[in-house]
C-alpha cells in the first residue's frame, strides 16, 4: 500500500486553475523530486498534501485515512507530515532548541525535559547541537534551514515535504542542507522535494516529476528523465535548469 | 528667580494629588483602547469581508475626531440616551475609543509584518490555528508592537489633562485651584509641566525596560 495516494486533485485560486488533475502515489521510503517552471503549482501541491491548502476536488489518502474527507482531524494528520519551508519559517522569538521542542511539548504533549532532550537529539542529527541556544537571527541561512528540518523531523513524521529548501540560500550554504537531506533519504525517510538541485535529484530521487500548468507532464526515474526525456517541454526545461543552476554534478 | 523655583517645588506636592488620577485615567484608557484595538486588528485581518469593512470604518471615524470633541459627545450625549456615567468613566471611554483606533493600527501592522509563513509553520507542526496564534503570532506581535504602544501610551498620558474639561480633579484642576488663591499661574503651570514630564519619563523607561527584558537577539524592531 502506498504511503500517500493523490487522486485527481485540482485547486483554483479565483479563476486561476493552479492544479488541474494531479494523480500520483508515494511509496514508503520513496524520494520524489518535483520540478517545473515558476507559478506552476508546485508549492500548492505540497500544501495540498498537508491540507494547508485543501484541494477543491480529488482525494488524498495518507495510509488508509482519506485526509480530504470532511471532518478529518487535520491536527493529527499534520503531525505525521513534516514541512520544510523555502524561507525556513523558524519561530523568530524562540531559540533553535525551543523551535524544535515546541511541537513536541505543545502538540505531542511530551513533558518539558523529554521534549528538550529529544529536541537536542534532533539538532544533533542535522549537525546543529552546538547552536541550540541561538536565536534564528543569529544563524546563517543554512543553519536556519537545518533547524527547520530538525523541527519537522522531531515530530517523527511519516513523510517530509520540502519546498525549495535551498533556493533562498547563498551558494556556499546549499551543500550543508542537501547533505542533511541526502542523509535522511538514505535512512529511508519518505520525501517529496520541490527543488532545482539536479545533483541531489540524480543521486537520491527515485522519481522526478515534471509539472507545468497544473499538470504532471512527465514522471520518471532520474536517469531516464535526464538521458531520454519523453516530452519536448521537459527537455527544454531541463536545458534551462542547466543554464541557470549549472550542469548537475 | 530662586524664589520662583522654590515656589514651584513647594507646590509640587499639592499637585501630586492629581497624579494618581492622571495615571488612572491614562492606564484605563489605554487598556480599553488595547482591548478594542486588538479585537479590531484581528477582525481587520482575519474577519469576513463585511467585518473588515465595518472595523476599518470604525478606525477611520475614531481617528478623525478630536479627543475633546469625542469626550464632550460621550459626556453630554450618553445621558441624552439614558446612560448616566460618572465623568471619570466618560473620560476613560472618550480617550479609550480614540486610542483604540490608533492601537488597532499598531497591532495590525505588527501582525502583518510577522507574515503568513509563521502561521503555516505552526499549523504544519499540528498546532491548531488558535494555538499557533497564542504560541507563535502573539509573542511576536507583542514585541513588534511595543515601540508603537509605548508611543501611544505617552500620547494618552499627555492627553489626560482633557479630563479637566469635565471637571475631574487631576493635576491641572489642582493647579487651577492654587492659581485662584495665589495668582501665580506661570509657576503653577510650570510645576504641572514638570510633573507630566517626570511621569512621561517614568513610563517611557518602564516600557523600555520591558522591551529590553523580552528582546530577542537580532529580532529587528523598528523605532528606538
Ligand atoms: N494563497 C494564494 N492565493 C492566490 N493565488 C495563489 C495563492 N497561492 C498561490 N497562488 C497562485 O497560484 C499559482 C501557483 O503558485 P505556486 O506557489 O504553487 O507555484 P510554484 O510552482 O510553487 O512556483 P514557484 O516556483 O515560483 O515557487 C501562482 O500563480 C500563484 O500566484
Ligand atoms: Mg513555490
Amino acid at each position: 500500500m502506498p504511503l500517500v495516494r493523490i487522486e485527481n486533485i485540482s485547486k483554483s485560486f479565483g479563476k486561476n486553475r493552479v492544479l488541474d488533475g494531479i494523480t500520483f502515489d508515494i511509496e514508503p521510503g520513496a524520494v520524489k523530486v518535483i520540478i517545473g517552471p515558476s507559478g506552476t503549482g508546485k508549492s500548492t501541491l505540497l500544501r495540498c498534501i498537508n491540507m494547508l491548502a485543501p484541494p477543491d476536488s480529488g482525494k488524498i489518502w495518507l495510509q488508509d485515512t482519506e485526509i480530504t474527507a470532511p471532518h478529518t482531524d487535520l491536527i493529527k494528520i499534520r503531525q505525521k507530515i513534516g514541512m520544510v519551508f523555502q524561507h525556513f519559517a523558524l519561530f523568530k522569538h524562540l531559540r533553535a532548541v525551543d523551535n524544535v521542542a515546541l511541537g513536541l511539548h505543545r502538540v505531542k504533549k511530551m513533558n518539558r525535559s523529554d521534549a528538550y532532550e529529544k529536541a537536542k537529539q534532533n539538532l544533533q542529527k542535522v549537525g546543529m547541537q552546538d547552536h541550540g541556544d541561538k536565536y534564528p537571527a543569529q544563524l546563517s541561512g543554512g543553519q536556519q534551514q537545518r533547524v527547520g528540518i530538525a523541527r519537522a523531523l522531531a515530530m517523527d513524521p511519516l513523510l517530509m515535504l520540502f519546498d525549495e529548501p535551498t533556493s533562498a540560500l547563498d551558494p556556499e550554504l546549499i551543500g550543508e542542507v542537501l547533505m542533511v537531506m541526502q542523509k535522511l533519504a538514505l535512512e529511508g525517510m519518505t520525501m517529496v522535494c520541490v527543488t532545482h538541485e539536479m545533483g541531489f535529484a540524480k543521486s537520491v530521487a527515485n522519481e522526478i516529476i515534471f509539472m507545468e500548468g497544473g499538470h504532471i507532464l512527465e514522471a520518471s526515474p532520474p536517469a531516464e528523465m535526464f538521458n531520454n526525456p519523453r516530452n519536448e517541454r521537459t527537455r527544454s526545461f531541463l536545458h534551462k535548469i542547466n543554464e541557470l543552476y549549472g550542469e548537475s554534478k | 528667580m530662586l524664589e520662583s523655583v522654590i515656589y514651584i517645588l513647594t507646590n509640587i506636592p499639592l499637585l501630586m494629588k492629581g497624579v494618581w488620577m492622571a495615571v488612572q485615567i491614562t492606564v484605563l484608557s489605554v487598556l480599553l483602547g488595547m482591548v478594542i484595538g486588538i479585537a479590531v486588528a484581528f477582525l481587520r485581518i482575519y474577519g469576513s469581508k463585511n467585518m473588515r469593512r465595518l472595523v476599518s470604518f470604525y478606525e477611520w471615524v475614531f481617528r478623525g475626531i478630536p479627543q475633546l470633541v469625542l469626550l464632550f459627545i460621550v459626556y453630554f450625549g450618553l445621558p441624552g440616551i439614558g446612560i448616566n456615567l460618572s465623568p471619570f468613566l466618560c473620560v476613560v471611554i472618550g480617550l479609550g475609543l480614540c486610542s483604540s483606533a490608533y492601537q488597532a493600527q499598531i497591532y495590525r501592522g505588527a501582525i502583518l509584518s510577522i507574515g503568513s509563513e509563521q502561521m503555516e509553520a505552526g499549523l504544519s507542526l499540528g498546532l491548531s490555528k488558535t494555538r499557533t496564534l497564542f504560541y507563535v503570532i502573539l509573542p511576536q506581535a507583542v514585541r513588534l508592537s511595543l515601540p508603537g504602544f509605548t508611543n501611544e501610551f505617552t500620547i494618552v498620558l499627555k492627553d489626560s489633562p482633557l479630563a479637566y474639561a469635565v471637571g475631574i480633579a487631576e493635576i491641572l484642576k489642582y493647579g487651577r485651584d492654587l492659581i485662584v488663591s495665589s495668582f501665580r499661574p506661570f509657576e503653577i503651570y510650570l510645576a504641572a509641566a514638570l510633573i507630566y514630564f517626570v511621569l512621561f519619563q517614568l513610563f517611557y523607561y518602564l516600557f523600555k525596560a520591558i522591551a529590553s527584558r523580552y528582546q530577542v537577539p537580532g529580532y529587528i524592531i523598528s523605532g528606538e
